[in-house]
């Protein structure tokens, strides 16, 4: 799209620069402080250079996070992803009943995170749960936290629960922008279900699906609130991921060095891959626009 | 290759539909011969689409029966029809290069490689695509996009029918007379049974060698481009067809005089009196100006020249009818009197052409 | 002239068949939690306990009743409504000019600005807890609802610009220019004229907004303490304290769900596009 050069146009986003800066930026400089500096309290700082950074670097710990981090990040993109796609292709394309499964999907999505925790630990459990008391009935003894890959299990179900809504929403109104005729013409081709899915849905579906798969890798990047309610990150620290990690160095251990340390590399690596994702998105964008 | 009939035809979107008013199509029987051009002619929403879509079986009618070569085909399926469709707006396959878009429907259908290899090419170099097989058809315009539309149409040999469904509407004016061009050369040399479904009446008279218009659901007439102009069997194919269209009248018909109000106007045929509400119908090609007084008293109210011929536009009791004057006529002015040739008038009862009782041409 | 007979439809039938069977094993999936939250919030705390029942044997309103009686509840509802409409209002008017500015200007830098507000997005609200907490504590707004409906603009003001520059995209500049043509000033035209015309995106940004702000249990946590307790304090407060009051805690668990799901009803049509930062 052709814009107007006007640099006046500052003056309308400076309220929205503001804020965020207040918000954003100022509280930065706060981790960046304290990143590079130690303190016996009483705001004497003195200054440590990188050793914070060395320290968090050498201990296993935030390794430890960011491995759990990163396999629980790609496992929830693998499963919701295509679960989502699967679900929007069944769904129905108009009337009463696309609206009520649009409206009962979205509904996990805008439950507090800390009830979908609370929902969850209730639901499975063995005496008073629905969930819990119906494996207990076939012979599996199922409690959330007793182990870690019972822990796991249900992290990862309570995120495939609470999420895979986003991605069938934002795949469903791909496929809604998909006019009859394609659909048509497949059908006179002779297209097998696959080549309609492969040449016709998929195509016209990537935009979108660029869009759901980095709101989830960064929201589940980001994940506190879900293993924070039901497992606290344990047992051990088999579901300690990142944020939790962070929160408990900084609140908990009160830790503020090696915390703000670990904040900075953290958000450098969300920072990392918004970029890419940002490119290719803006790319598309761009070769949609040429051609149309 | 197939004769297509349609018998006792109509459709309706409603699930329940009551009156005529809730049918989309009303009954339509139709036969489209083996090898013919055809163009489905009509304004917006007249049910047009609808009936290609049920003789490509995307829409099963609500009644009635559509017989490929005396085959019963009203319930089967799209693909057991083995029908081409170009759609209005080009649908191209955007992650598959030229090539494979033509080739699409052929691989499905198990073809040979070989014989999609040699086939994908002469309908690339027909469709002048031939030099971009390997790009992707994302990226093409949309005049590219079209024509491989077209060209997926045509790709396979031995299909019924190719159905067109406005294919030229977001082609550039130029291009459009050159595709038609191709289109009309590809039927000549493949003898495809088409049918080109359109609003525009240069593209249908130009295109078919029979012109089924319809109107309000309903086929008002199928012709030859000449009938459709000299003997339009509906006030709404004298109005659609010809620019510009026909000039009604209402008028009271005895015998072969037309009485307008005060004025006699003589008929080329003698007719019984026809019911309803009646009215005589002539093209402005042959309205002529006349210094004779018993000619009908206009007013020239406008003038277009419009290169080869002039429009004159004439206001008559509260009427505003057209003559065509070829160039070279002096051009009348003011008050002047108008003759009709009578051979070529009309008579319509209803909106519906009235078979003369006795002689004349009409 | 092909086979005139009918194509069999059993394998069509069949992956419809298969794709519905999916259809409602996934609904069920998602409504059973959901279903069995508000099934033991009408039952007494000895039901739960006691015994396993899918529909309660003796309904009782008992535990709304509760919340609705108790302060240190329901004010929890009125602090947590208090911040999340202070954020949508805040959020939602910076947004709009700024939005418009990105949809119809180029300015030195917009490309990296719009990136950068991206990024605030996706900032993981555990870096800015700690920040936070000093920054507000120092500024005197710790504890209160300004402070968390301020902290909430960090990702809530680049959300509702993306989502409104999204919308604004849709609207032909031609508007605009015969507005100015036609004498508006850029204020008027903006309210007047501009704004109607967006006004569903407007309604998917604060709705988005609200939302966010809504389910977030980390930064309102941390910014407050006792005189604005959020419901989501209460709630996890309340969990461990007294450890068994199911009852209670699965109808404030019902009560938080109730605003989503009724505003979901009026933007279903938008939803998806919201999601999108408008980009559908």
């Amino acid at each position: 799209m052709d814009k107007p050069q006007n640099n006046r146009a500052w003056f309308m986003v400076l309220p929205v620069l503001l804020l965020v800066a207040f918000s954003a930026i100022i509280p930065l400089m706060t981790v960046v402080n304290y990143a590079f500096n130690d303190t016996f309290g009483n705001n004497a700082f003195f200054w440590v250079g990188v050793e914070w950074f060395k320290e968090t670097l050498e201990s296993d710990r935030m390794w430890g996070a960011l491995q759990r981090q990163l396999i629980f990040s790609f496992t929830i993109l693998a499963i919701e992803v295509p679960l989502g796609i699967a679900v929007a292709l069944a769904m129905p394309k108009k009337g009463v009943w696309a609206s009520v499964c649009l409206v009962l999907f979205a509904l996990p999505l805008l439950i507090p995170w800390n009830v979908v925790g609370t929902i969850w630990q209730v639901f499975a459990r063995i005496d008073i749960g629905l969930l819990g008391y119906s494996l207990g009935l076939i012979g599996i003894d199922f409690n959330l936290g007793q182990n870690a890959s019972a822990a796991w299990v249900s992290v990862i179900m309570m995120d495939v629960w609470h999420w895979t809504s986003l991605v069938v929403l934002l795949a469903y109104a791909g496929l809604q922008s998909i006019p009859d005729a394609y659909y048509q013409a497949a059908k006179i081709d002779q297209a097998s279900r696959w080549a309609v899915f492969r040449y016709v849905e998929l195509p016209k579906l990537k935009g979108v699906l660029l869009i759901a798969v980095l709101l989830r890798f960064m929201d589940s990047f980001m994940i506190y609130t879900e293993p924070f309610v039901v497992t606290g990150g344990g047992p051990g620290s088999a579901t300690t991921f990142l944020s939790i990690d962070l929160v408990k160095m900084a609140l908990g251990q009160f830790d503020l060095g090696p915390a703000a340390a670990f904040s900075i590399m953290y958000f450098l690596v969300i920072l990392l891959v918004s970029w890419a994702f940002y490119t290719i998105m803006v790319n598309l964008d761009r070769e949609e626009e040429r051609n149309e | 290759m197939a004769r297509i009939e349609l018998k006792d035809l109509a459709h309706s979107y409603l699930p329940k539909p009551g009156g005529e008013d809730d049918f989309a199509l009303k009954t339509i029987d139709l036969d489209w011969d083996d090898g013919g051009a055809y163009a489905l002619l009509g304004a917006s929403g007249c049910g047009k689409s609808t009936l290609l879509n049920i003789i490509s079986g995307l829409l099963e009618p609500t009644r009635g029966q559509i017989l490929f070569d005396g085959a019963d085909m009203t319930h089967a399926p799209t693909t057991a029809r083995n029908i081409a469709q170009v759609f209005q707006f080009p649908v191209v396959y955007d992650t598959m290069t030229v090539r494979d878009n033509l080739a699409f429907p052929l691989r499905n259908r198990g073809m040979q490689a070989s014989y999609i290899k040699d086939r994908v090419q002469q309908i690339a170099q027909m469709i002048g695509m031939d030099s971009q097989l390997s790009r992707k058809a994302r990226g093409l315009t949309a005049d590219e996009k079209q024509k491989i539309s077209l060209g997926r149409g045509m790709v396979r040999e031995d299909v019924n029918a190719i159905l067109f469904d406005e294919p030229l509407t977001v082609i550039d004016p130029h291009m459009k007379w050159e595709l038609r061009t191709q289109l009309k050369q590809l039927h000549r040399e493949f003898g495809h049974t088409m049918i080109y479904v359109t609003h525009d009446q240069t593209e249908a008279l130009t295109f078919a060698d029979k012109v089924v218009v319809m109107h309000d659901g309903r086929v008002v007439q199928l012709g030859t481009p000449e009938e459709l102009f000299e003997r339009p069997e509906h006030t709404f194919v004298g109005y659609f067809i010809g620019s510009p269209g026909m000039n009604l009248l209402d008028a009271k018909i005895d015998g072969n005089m037309a009485t307008i109000g005060s004025h006699q106007i003589p008929l080329g045929a003698g007719y019984k009196s026809p019911e309803g509400h009646t009215q005589i119908g002539i093209r402005p090609e042959f309205v002529t100006f006349t210094t004779d007084a018993s000619g009908l008293p206009v007013q020239v109210t406008q003038v277009e020249d419009v290169g080869r011929h002039r429009i004159v536009r004439v206001g008559f009791e509260g009427n505003t009818l057209c003559a065509v004057l070829p160039e070279g006529t002096p051009l009348p002015e003011g008050t002047q009197h108008i003759a009709f040739m009578p051979e070529q008038i009309g008579v319509f009862a209803n909106d519906w052409r009235v078979t003369p009782q006795t002689g004349g041409a009409s | 002239m092909s086979t005139s007979t009918v194509q069999p439809t059993d394998k069509a039938g069949l992956r419809r068949l298969a794709s519905y069977a999916m259809l409602i094993v996934y609904l069920l999936f998602l409504i059973l939690p959901i279903y069995w939250l508000v099934n033991m919030s009408f039952k007494p705390n000895v039901e739960i306990l006691n015994q396993l029942t899918l529909i309660p044997q003796n309904p009782t309103l008992g535990n709304y009743a509760n919340i609705l009686t108790d302060p240190t509840w329901y004010m929890g509802y009125v602090h947590s409504l208090t911040y999340v409409i202070l954020n949508t209002v805040i959020s939602v008017t910076v947004a709009l000019p700024a939005a418009y500015a990105f949809s119809r200007y180029s300015f030195i830098g917009d490309k990296h600005l719009f990136f950068w507000l991206l990024t605030n997005r996706m900032a993981p609200p555990a870096v800015f807890v700690l920040p936070f907490f000093q920054l507000y504590s120092s500024i005197g707004l710790f504890d209160t609802h300004l402070a968390v409906a301020l902290a909430h603009c960090l990702f809530n003001v680049p959300l509702a610009v993306w989502i409104l520059e999204g919308f604004m995209r849709g609207v032909p500049k031609e508007i605009d220019e015969t507005a100015y043509i036609d004498g508006y000033s850029w204020f008027r035209f903006f309210t007047r004229i501009f704004m109607p015309l967006i006004s569903s995106g407007i309604g998917v940004a604060a709705f988005f907004c609200f939302m966010f702000s809504w389910v977030d249990l980390l930064i309102s946590r941390t910014l407050t303490s006792t005189e604005v307790k959020t419901i989501g304090v209460a709630m996890t407060r309340t969990s461990s304290a007294t450890g068994l009051d199911y009852g209670t805690l699965a109808a404030a668990g019902v009560l938080t769900i109730i605003p989503g799901a009724l505003v979901i009803w009026f933007v279903r049509n938008y939803i998806a596009k919201g999601f999108a930062l408008g980009r559908v």
